[in-house]
């Protein structure tokens, strides 16, 4: 499904990604880990295009998506949520989602200009079909609030409920827990397994909170300082020296057994 | 007397139509044109050249006039927003492109240079600047009701975010500017037929300041905030005109006013209606200065 081979970023003389390659399979839940400003929300926005990588190739159903424009590359299919979440907070929470169910929309700017009838339809249509998407997250009652006044876990549902209208085949979830407390995690991880089963979605996520990560996820790729350190199925990278020497501790193993 | 008010009413009306424009374009991406009085330019001198040297019905030099300022617009605007100038760089590309314009009107044989075009007919009625007024607003409204208003708005509010929603930064800047020439072309064509003289100097930096203020005092994101602005632009001077010398110090100081106390503009993200009303009737009975 999403292929990255050898893919590096530079960023003046700072090396923010060397040489990182895996493999995300169709339907598979992938998680990427590893300690901060080990390049995992690089790899993220060079996969989405907001950065051209400086080496390597990126595909994405055998197509080459490398220094692609963000918008054509959320037409191949992909979309994301942000880390420091990125709505556009002084619209409503229903406008948030109908800027992203637009993308699916086809009406021609002259239709738009003279507001013919089938505008109308196809704007209550896209008001109704941002209303399912916000109903899956469970914001459907606070469609007509501000997204700046919802509080902050609901902001990232918002944020997913966002992601979901664009229907993508795949999926990146920038630290969709942080922040939360361990109950709220648990519940995101409910929410993040339905949607996964509901928009038969592929998934690739950065996450802190170990219990998502390993409830969630088939394979794991680790990061740091801009290199892969591993790549695994959960038990193998619970396992992994290097992995509990660089990222999560000699702590997490003995606080597991 | 009748014949003075008319005239301050269809004046206020052409502003009206080429601010409403620019509220499409400024108000809505966030991106400001210092230049836009070059696109009323175009508008006027295309519009009356065509009926003054081609006799050329009075309707399609109109039309004609804002395609060609829509066409200009794409021309200035394909390299700054291709290269996604930010916003204060994008405003002086804006005022570099009106000045080149004015000199252009200036030396082209056609336009007879600074001496102007006199003569040209007096076409333009108060009706007919009331009809394209009501036009223009509702097609506005139309535009930023629409998936391309929503996605200018997405893009004015953080356009990263706005392109991982699929949307083309550039179509959509495009789209407004475009959307703001044609309007501004066709005002221009109005006021050729309606003072039926005009030269360069009539297009200089202080009418795209003007209106890019009528946006700004009106309120980012509003369409009849920048259209009441622009009303009060065009009126208040002229009710002033007993005040003489002091009356641009008084319009100056109006626009200070306005920015100090309103620094959202008279109705910024907002429009003229009865919700509008109604809170702003609350914000009365529960008092300003009562919160702890």
């Amino acid at each position: 499904m999403l292929e990255l081979q050898q893919v590096s970023k530079l960023f003046g003389g700072i090396s923010a990604c060397h040489d990182v390659s895996f493999i995300v399979q169709p339907r598979q839940i992938a998680g990427l880990i590893g300690p901060n400003g080990a390049g995992k929300t690089t790899i993220f926005n060079l996969i989405t295009g907001v950065y051209a990588p400086s080496g390597g190739t990126i595909r994405f159903q055998g197509r080459d998506i490398a220094g692609m424009r963000p918008d054509r590359i959320v037409d191949a299919g992909i979309a994301r949520t942000f880390q420091n979440i990125r709505l556009f907070p002084k619209l409503s929470v229903l406008t948030n989602v109908c800027i992203a169910v637009d993308n699916k929309v086809r009406y021609g700017l002259y239709a738009a200009l003279l507001r013919l009838p089938a505008v109308t339809v196809q704007e209550k249509k896209t008001r109704e079909r941002a209303m399912e998407y916000l109903a899956v997250v469970g914001l459907d009652g606070q469609a007509d609030l501000r997204a700046e006044n919802l509080p902050y876990g609901l902001q990232r549902k918002l944020e997913i409920a966002r992601a979901l209208a664009l229907e993508p085949r795949l999926l990146l979830l920038d630290e969709p827990a942080a922040g939360m407390n361990p109950e709220e995690s648990i519940e995101l991880a409910a929410l993040i397994r339905s949607i996964y089963e509901k928009f038969e979605l592929t998934i690739l996520l950065i996450e802190h909170h170990m219990d998502v990560v390993m409830e969630l996820c088939q394979n794991i790729v680790v990061l740091n300082f801009g290199k892969k350190l591993a790549e695994g199925t959960p038990e193998a990278i619970q396992t992994n020296p290097e992995v509990l020497r660089a990222y999560l501790g000699e702590g997490y193993k003995r606080a597991r057994n | 007397m009748y014949e003075y008010i008319s005239g301050i009413i269809t004046f206020s009306l052409i502003f009206v139509i080429a601010t409403v424009g620019l509220a499409v374009f400024t108000g809505f991406t966030g991106l400001f044109s210092l230049g836009h009085a070059a696109f009323i330019a175009i508008g006027a001198y295309t519009s009356g050249i065509l009926t003054y040297f081609y006799n050329l019905n009075f309707w399609l030099a109109l039309i004609a006039g804002g395609i060609v300022a829509g066409a200009a617009a794409i021309v200035i605007g394909y390299p700054t927003l291709k290269a996604k100038l930010r916003s204060d760089y994008f405003a002086i590309a804006t005022l570099g492109f009106g000045e080149a314009v004015r000199v252009l009107l200036e030396n082209l044989d056609i336009t007879q240079g600074a001496r102007g075009l006199p003569g040209i007919a007096l076409e333009t009625t108060l009706p007919t600047v009331l009809a394209i007024t009501v036009m223009t607003v509702c097609a506005a409204w139309n535009f930023i009701n629409s998936r391309y208003g929503r996605a200018a708005v997405a893009v004015r509010e953080d356009f990263t975010a706005a392109e991982m929603m699929g949307i083309d930064l550039f179509a959509v800047r495009m789209r407004s500017l475009v959307f703001s020439a044609v309007t501004a072309g066709i005002a221009g064509g109005l006021f050729a037929h309606y003072v039926s003289f005009i030269q360069p100097a009539m297009f200089t930096a202080a009418l795209s300041t003007q209106l890019t203020a009528g946006v700004v005092a009106g309120g980012m994101g509003s369409i009849s905030g920048p259209a009441l602005a622009a009303i009060i632009f065009v009126a208040v001077p002229e009710l002033l005109r007993v005040a003489s010398m002091w009356r641009l110090v008084a319009y100056g100081f109006l626009l200070v006013v306005i920015m100090v106390y309103r620094p959202q503009g008279l109705f910024g993200y907002q429009e003229l209606s009865g919700t509008f009303f109604r809170n702003y009737w609350q914000k009365i009975k529960t008092g300003y200065g009562t919160k702890p």
